[in-house]
C-alpha cells in the first residue's frame, strides 16, 4: 500500500488509470451485455401428449400443479397454447432456476422433441396460440418498413426502437431480441410472456407480426456510424464519453501541464 | 490582485533573482496577505543537457508531424479510395477511415506543437504583470476629441430631420429579425384548443397505425393495443390530432379492477386511458401486465392501471385520463364522449 501511495506521483499515473478505466468498462460491458438463448421451433404432432403428460408431471407439477391449473403465484397453463410452452422452454426461462424480479433465459432444459410434447400437453388442456409455422416467420416474407412503424408503436417504448431491450421497474427488464428466433419472436407476441401485454392476431395480424420479425431481422447488425456501442442510446454512449473521452482529455492535459523531464 | 493602487505595474521587472524580487513585493505592498514563495531552483531538463536527449525529442517531434502528414494523407486516399457506397458496410469503412484520418492530422499537429514547446523550446520561468487597463489620458483626450470632432462635422444637432430617420431606422431594424421569430412560433394561440381531443359519442376506437376498428371481443385479457381514434388520417392535421388523442387500452380480469375514474367508463375489464403524461406529456406506454403498473419512458412515472391510473412513483401530479368507452351494437368499441378533463401536463387556464 505504501509502494502504490509512492508511486501515485509517478507520471505514468494516469496512463495507468486510464488503461485500469477502460479494462473496467469492457469488463462491464461483458458482465452485463445481455444474453440470450436460442431453440429451433417445434412442429406440432398429434400422439405425443402421452409423453408430453409424463414430462409435464415429472418437471413442471411441482409449481403449476398435477392438473396444470397453478396457484396463486404461479400461472395456470389451462388455455396459454403451445406457444407460450415452446417459448417458455425453448428459451430455457422454464423450468424456472429460481425465483427473482423476471425468469431468466438460459439453455434450454429439454431438447426439441421434448418440448414439442410438452406443448402438445398443454395445448390437449385447452385452446390457445399454437407454434407458428415456418413460412409465418420467415423475414424474407415480411415487409420490414411496416415491421418498423408497426414495432415503434407497440413494442419500442420497453424493447428500446431497435430491439435492443431496456429496464423495467424493479429489476424487470425487456430483453434484447436480436437472438430471438423468429419463431420465439412471434410466441412471445402471440402469449405475452411474465410481465410483457398480449398481442394477439386481432392487434397484430400474423402478417402484421411477420413484418416486425423482418424487421428486427435486420436490427443490431453494422451501423454506419461505427461502433453501436449495444444501441442503448445515451447510457453507454455516456458511459463511454465520461470515461474515456474525459479520462484521454485529463490525461492530456496533465500531460501539456507536467514539466518535462 | 490587490486593487488599492495600480503605480509599479506598468513595466515589467526582470526577476532572475526571486529573493530580492520578493523582499521588493513586500515592501512595496503592504496589502499582500501571502508571501510571494517566488521561483523554485531551475532545473534543466535532459534535452538541455544532453545532445542525444535533445536530438531524439526534435526527432519525436517530426514524428508527430509526420503522422499528421500521413493523416492528411491517409484522409484524402480514403476520400477518394473509400467511397461511402450503397451498403452499410462501406458506409461504416468509409465513416471509419474519414475519421481516423482526421484525428491524425489534427491530433500529430497538436501533439507534435505540445511537445516541441516543452521539450524544445527554451523553458526559463517567467512572471508578467498585467497591465493597467486604463489608457493614457493623452489617449483618452483624443478619443473624445476625435468623437466630438465627428458629430460637429456631421452636424447632427442642427439637422433633426436627418437625426430622426437615424434613429427611426435603427430603432425599426431590429423588426426583421423579431417578426419572423415571433410570427412563427404559431399562428394559432388558441390554447382552448389543448381542452378537447377528437373523441366523440360514438367514435370508433381504431389500432395504431393501421386503423382498423377494435371488437371487444377481440380484446384478450393481458392485452394492450394502442389506439386512435376513427377517421384520424382524415382531419386537417392528423399529427396535431393523434398528438392529442392517443389511447392506450388494456383488457384486465374485471375482478381485478379497483376504481375507475367514472362509473360505467369500461367495458368487461377493457380501460381506455389517454397516452399523454400528466408530468411533461411523454407518451406513456411501458404496461408491465402483471402488476397492472404503466410507465412513462421519460421520467418513470407510474401508474397504476387497475387503479383508475393513478400516480404509484414518480413527477407525475394526476392520473392519466380515462376515456369512457362502450361498444356499439356490431361488437366495435366507441367512445362514449371525449375525456372529462383535458390530457397531458398541465397549461395556465387548464381548469378555467
Amino acid at each position: 500500500m505504501k509502494a502504490l501511495a509512492a508511486r501515485r506521483h509517478d507520471r505514468r499515473a494516469p496512463a495507468v488509470l486510464l488503461l485500469l478505466a477502460l479494462l473496467l468498462t469492457g469488463a462491464l460491458y461483458a458482465v452485463l451485455a445481455p444474453t440470450s438463448a436460442d431453440a429451433a421451433p417445434a412442429a406440432p404432432s398429434a400422439d405425443q401428449v402421452e409423453t408430453g403428460e409424463k414430462l409435464f408431471q415429472a418437471n413442471c407439477a411441482t409449481c403449476h400443479g398435477p392438473d396444470a391449473t397453478g396457484t396463486d403465484a404461479v400461472p395456470s397453463l389451462v388455455g396459454v397454447g403451445a406457444a407460450a410452452v415452446d417459448f417458455q422452454v425453448g428459451t430455457g426461462r422454464m423450468p424456472m432456476q429460481m425465483n427473482g424480479p423476471q425468469a431468466q433465459a438460459k439453455p434450454a432444459q429439454f431438447d426439441e422433441e421434448q418440448i414439442a410434447a410438452l406443448a402438445a400437453f398443454v395445448a390437449s388442456l385447452g385452446p390457445g396460440p399454437a407454434v407458428p409455422s415456418d413460412e409465418q416467420v420467415d423475414p424474407a416474407l415480411g415487409d420490414p418498413a411496416n415491421g418498423m412503424a408497426l414495432f415503434r408503436t407497440n413494442c419500442a417504448m420497453c424493447h428500446n426502437a431497435v430491439g435492443a431491450g431496456g429496464a423495467l421497474s424493479q429489476g424487470k427488464f425487456a430483453p434484447n431480441l436480436w437472438e430471438t428466433t423468429p419463431a420465439h419472436l412471434y410466441e412471445a407476441m402471440a402469449t405475452g410472456p411474465q410481465n410483457m401485454p398480449v398481442f394477439n392476431d386481432a392487434t397484430l395480424t400474423p402478417d402484421e407480426k411477420r413484418d416486425i420479425i423482418a424487421y428486427l431481422d435486420l436490427q443490431g447488425e453494422d451501423a454506419p456510424g461505427g461502433i453501436g456501442l449495444g444501441s442503448l442510446g445515451p447510457v453507454s454512449e455516456g458511459l463511454w464519453a465520461w470515461v474515456v473521452g474525459m479520462g484521454l482529455l485529463i490525461a492530456a492535459a496533465v500531460w501539456i501541464g507536467a514539466r518535462s523531464s | 490582485m490587490s486593487t488599492t493602487h495600480d503605480h509599479g505595474h506598468d513595466e515589467l521587472e526582470p526577476r532572475d533573482t526571486a529573493g530580492s524580487d520578493l523582499a521588493l513585493r513586500q515592501g512595496d505592498d503592504a496589502v499582500d496577505k501571502f508571501e510571494n514563495p517566488g521561483f523554485g531552483p531551475h532545473r534543466p531538463r535532459r534535452s538541455d543537457v544532453e545532445p542525444e536527449a535533445n536530438k531524439r525529442a526534435e526527432r519525436q517531434v517530426v514524428a508527430l508531424f509526420t503522422i499528421s502528414i500521413l493523416g492528411t494523407l491517409g484522409f484524402i486516399t480514403a476520400y477518394f479510395a473509400l467511397p461511402p457506397g450503397e451498403t452499410i458496410a462501406s458506409m461504416r469503412v468509409s465513416n471509419l477511415a474519414l475519421g481516423l484520418g482526421l484525428a491524425f492530422a489534427l491530433l500529430g499537429i497538436g501533439l507534435a506543437a505540445v511537445h516541441w514547446a516543452k521539450s524544445l523550446m527554451n523553458d526559463h520561468e517567467k512572471a508578467e504583470d498585467r497591465h493597467a487597463q486604463r489608457s493614457s489620458d493623452q489617449t483618452r483626450a483624443e478619443a473624445v476629441a476625435a468623437l466630438k470632432d465627428g458629430a460637429q462635422d456631421s452636424a447632427i444637432g442642427r439637422r433633426g430631420v436627418l437625426k430622426g430617420a437615424l434613429v427611426s431606422s435603427l430603432a425599426l431594424f431590429p423588426l426583421t429579425i423579431a417578426l419572423p421569430l415571433i410570427g412563427e412560433v404559431g399562428e394559432d394561440w388558441n390554447v382552448s384548443k389543448f381542452k378537447r381531443t377528437m373523441w366523440a359519442r360514438n367514435k370508433k376506437l381504431t389500432i395504431d397505425p393501421t386503423g382498423r376498428p377494435i371488437k371487444a371481443s377481440d380484446v384478450t385479457i393481458g392485452s394492450v393495443v394502442h389506439v386512435i381514434p376513427e377517421g384520424l388520417h382524415e382531419t386537417e392535421a392528423p399529427l396535431d390530432e393523434k398528438a392529442k388523442a392517443v389511447v392506450l387500452l388494456v383488457r384486465l380480469d374485471p375482478r381485478d379492477i379497483k376504481s375507475e375514474q367514472g362509473e360505467g367508463w369500461s367495458y368487461d375489464g377493457i380501460v381506455a386511458f389517454s397516452k399523454i403524461c400528466t408530468h411533461v406529456g411523454c407518451p406513456v406506454a411501458l404496461y408491465e401486465q402483471h402488476t397492472h403498473h404503466l410507465l412513462c419512458p421519460c421520467h418513470q412515472s407510474t401508474f397504476d392501471v387497475a387503479d383508475g391510473a393513478k400516480v404509484v412513483f414518480g413527477p407525475a401530479k394526476r392520473p392519466l385520463p380515462q376515456l369512457p368507452i362502450t361498444v356499439d351494437d356490431e361488437g366495435y368499441l366507441v367512445a362514449q364522449s371525449d375525456f372529462h378533463e383535458p390530457i397531458g401536463p398541465s397549461f395556465w387556464e387548464r381548469l378555467r
